[in-house]
């Protein structure tokens, strides 16, 4: 029989986190494995900083279980951090200094040799596509170069757990992508991921499991494909009406799909076949402004399970 | 003692930049206020004869004096910015905490980087004073650890208090009503016996009264008249370095953890 705390690079049982009277992580359990990329999924304020930050070893756990790599946070938080890659939230990167010098010191802070941290720092200035900024200063570069360089900086160590607060929050589409290929990379490599996001296209794309994480409890567990076929239709219509039209819909989509669900600006009919939902509506006589027929997302997914959007 | 020297060496990389800038100002300031206060102000004192400082001209009496007020000022400076941009803006002090760094190595780091800074400002001070041909004799060298010490008066309190604070808001309230007054009548300027007497416990008060007191006292060899009380300013600073660096290490330790 093999010991779930030593299978699993992250093990949490009843793990709590409070603040004076603010429970800010709820008794939550989960397992991470090796070379897997595991994600939380949830908006602002639903506890994942509050994990990953237990995880990471720089905050106490209040209750409950927490291992990494079998050891306990509370007594091996400099051993646990040796090992591990962190990409925080808020950039941390000294901005006076050159994108190098960041690299390279940081890797003085594991103890590694100047000599060493220089050659990591040469692989990974290529790996962040950073090599010709490098002397530059952090301060003037964009945001996507910040992320990728703290990104690279998490890598000094060569961890073979790399933990990522919202890694792209803040990017534009093109430097999301360039970080996704990045940590896809990474991922082919056999590092685990463990990540906290509340983009479903981010959790799609990257994350081989996930929990969706609300008001500190976890609410769901399994792949994103799982969590689809489980809470949500194959597809969804989306029927855009005319704020006067809209506030007056009582009552006439019952019974159109599976389920149906009104938000502030649309309504969303979730279905098998969405078209033929789409159909059936404008059979009724109701004419919405527009419509759009569209697979289920993790979006769908976390509006079922809570009742509301993961953005607001 | 390996983590505290990476978080030094953080600190060296930083002031390579500004290692210009910053030596010039460390001429600069005894330059002006040793022609100013010492020359100026001090042909003039002398006028009335030397009996009132102990045979000692102005200049003599007041270049030990400045040196101590100088570095706490510097040492000040150093504890309040700094702090709080690790901890809040540039945010590089949560940057070490991830890696196996310490709270306390970050914080016994940054102090001991406070105590060179003093001690380099010191030592540029001490040569302008030798320049001013100020020094009353060779033990002006020893101004130089007795400014460490009073600096560090300074900036370990200060940096504990600076990490418990997300904002610069109340290092004004620091400088200009802490600084600013310690500065003036601490006896860097004239002997606090010229004070009225129910003002002088105040300045006893004064971490920078026992740095000026003391470092007078080596400089100018006049320690042995009066080795109690030379002893007593060496415990005074002993301890409230000792004890606001620990304090220094449960704020920002305290910060730390919160995130």
């Amino acid at each position: 029989m093999t010991d779930p705390q030593t299978a699993s690079l992250i093990h949490a049982r009843g793990l709590t986190k409070r603040f004076g009277d603010f429970t800010a992580v709820d008794a939550v359990d989960f397992d991470v494995a090796p070379a897997e990329a595991f994600g939380f999924l949830g908006p602002n304020g639903a506890g994942k900083t509050s994990t990953m930050r237990m995880i990471g070893g720089v905050s106490p756990v209040t209750e409950g279980t927490l291992t990494v790599r079998g050891l306990d946070p509370r007594t091996h938080g400099p051993e646990i951090r040796a090992r591990l890659g962190v990409v925080p939230q808020q950039d941390t990167l000294d901005t006076e200094l050159t994108v190098r010098e960041n690299l390279v010191l940081y890797g003085r802070y594991f103890g590694l040799s100047r000599a060493e941290c220089n050659k990591r720092a040469d692989e990974l200035l290529d790996f962040a596509q950073l090599t010709e900024r490098q002397n530059d200063e952090v301060e003037p570069l964009s945001g996507g170069m910040k992320r990728r360089l703290t990104i690279a900086r998490s890598l000094i160590n060569q961890p073979d757990l790399l933990l990522l607060d919202e890694p792209t929050t803040g990017l534009d589409p093109q430097a999301r992508h360039l970080l996704w290929d990045r940590l896809y990379r990474l991922k082919q490599r056999g590092v685990t991921l463990v990540l906290t996001t509340h983009y479903m296209d981010e959790a799609e794309q990257l994350c081989d499991r996930l929990v969706v994480m609300d008001k500190a409890k976890i609410v769901a567990e399994g792949s994103p494909r799982q969590l689809i076929d489980r809470y949500s239709t194959r597809e969804v219509a989306e029927l855009r009406f005319a704020p006067d039209v809209h506030e007056h819909l009582d009552g006439q989509l019952d019974g159109l799909a599976d389920r149906v669900e009104r938000l502030a600006d649309r309504v969303l009919l979730y279905a098998d076949d969405g078209e033929a939902v789409a159909v059936a509506a404008h059979e009724r006589g109701l004419k919405p402004e527009a419509v759009l027929v569209r697979r289920s997302t993790l979006e769908d997914v976390f509006l079922r399970l809570t009742g509301r959007s993961l953005i607001e | 003692m390996a983590g505290i020297s990476r978080v030094l060496e953080h600190r060296l990389v930083q002031y390579r930049r500004t290692f210009r800038s910053s030596v010039f100002t460390s001429f600069l300031s005894p330059l002006l206020f040793l022609t100013a206060m010492g020359l100026g102000l001090g042909g003039y004192v002398d006028r009335s004869g030397t009996a009132a400082l102990g045979g000692l001209t102005y200049l003599e009496f007041l270049a030990p004096g400045l040196l101590a007020a100088t570095v706490m000022q510097s040492a000040a400076f150093e504890a309040t910015f700094p702090i709080i941009g690790g901890l809040n803006w540039q945010r590089t002090f949560h940057a070490m905490y991830a890696t196996p760094l310490s709270p306390r190595d970050i914080a016994l780091g940054n102090l001991v980087w406070m105590a060179i800074r003093v001690a380099m400002i010191a030592t540029v001070f001490t040569a302008i004073i030798v320049l001013f041909g100020a020094a009353h004799s060779p033990l002006v060298i020893l101004g130089i650890p007795v400014a460490v010490l009073t600096g560090m008066s300074f900036a370990a309190p200060i940096s504990a208090f600076s990490a418990t604070q997300r904002t610069p808001n109340q290092f004004n309230v620091i400088f200009r009503f802490g600084i600013t007054p310690l500065f003036l009548f601490s006896g860097t300027f004239f002997p606090i016996e010229t004070l009225p007497s129910y003002l002088q416990p105040i300045a006893w008060l004064s971490p920078l009264w026992h740095g000026v007191d003391l470092t007078r006292g080596i400089v100018l060899g006049t320690l042995a008249d009066r080795p109690v009380q030379m002893l007593i300013h060496v415990i005074v600073l002993a301890v409230i370095v000792t004890v606001s660096s620990w304090a220094t290490i449960v704020t920002i330790e305290r910060r730390l953890v919160k995130g």
